[in-house]
């Protein structure tokens, strides 16, 4: 798992490649973890290159959600695969979530 | 075919398990939703052998063993560490994780949602969780 980010003002994009799984969702959360990312009022997560994601991973997710809502943090995701999209599907997340299919839509939506 | 592996109880071999499924279902055409939540079903359980029953001790292992009965997939994770209790199982409330900022706890509720059966059974201190998946 490879993590990167791009800083825009108010807005970061953190762009993961590679499998999100039991081992390696570790280092998701420690980047989501981090002070500074309270700083920002959008995170753009792109999920283009994320080619797998296991329960760690949406774990990740799942944990972070709620204190970035209360802190009116959005989060979206985008370019998400249909594989990997299917597996927040199985657990109703793509409802309690935000997943759009572009970084055009995201910035929309990011914007509203 | 070999169909079966061995691996030591280590986080860093679930992408191992993931490439053997992988590898072992390339024949059968399966579509790529379908193939990637079989591979996810065998992770989440083989997951959750490694950190629960085997807290990640290199010395214990789990055995992979696949099968295909007619229409239907068998996977067959077993392990002597501590066993599942099925009967102390609760389906999670996803809201609930989301709203308290739970990390864990989802695993089990993908693979029960996306195989047509799973088994847990222990004899003689070797626990076996069978999943069955039908295809076609």
């Amino acid at each position: 798992m490879k993590i990167t980010h791009q800083i825009n003002d108010k807005t970061i994009t953190i762009s993961l490649d590679g499998e999100l799984d039991a081992s390696s969702s570790v280092m998701l959360d420690e980047e989501l973890s981090k002070p500074e990312i309270m700083l920002f009022s959008k995170i753009l997560v792109d999920c283009e290159r994320l080619n797998y994601i296991s329960s760690a991973g949406l774990g990740v997710f799942i944990s972070h959600l709620q204190r970035f809502e209360d802190a009116q943090i959005k989060l979206i995701f985008f370019n998400m695969q249909e594989k990997v999209k299917n597996v927040f599907e199985i657990l109703g997340l793509d409802l309690l979530m935000t997943i759009v299919s572009s970084y055009d839509e995201a910035m929309t939506v990011a914007n509203e | 075919m070999n169909n079966s592996i061995r691996i030591s109880s280590n986080k860093n071999n679930l992408k191992v398990v993931r490439d053997f499924v992988t590898d072992f279902l390339h024949p059968y055409g399966l579509s790529a939703i379908v193939l990637n939540q079989i591979i996810l079903a065998v992770d989440e359980i083989t997951a959750n052998l490694i950190i629960h029953a085997n807290h990640e001790d290199n010395n214990k292992f789990i055995k992979l063993t696949i099968e295909k009965l007619d229409d239907t997939f068998l996977f067959e994770i077993s392990d002597k560490g501590r066993s599942f209790n099925q009967a102390n199982y609760k389906e999670p409330d996803i809201k609930d994780h989301i709203r308290i900022g739970k990390k864990g706890g989802v695993g089990i509720a993908l693979v029960r949602r996306i195989m047509d059966k799973v088994e847990f059974t222990t004899d003689q201190g070797t626990n076996v969780c069978r999943l069955y998946k039908k295809v076609g």
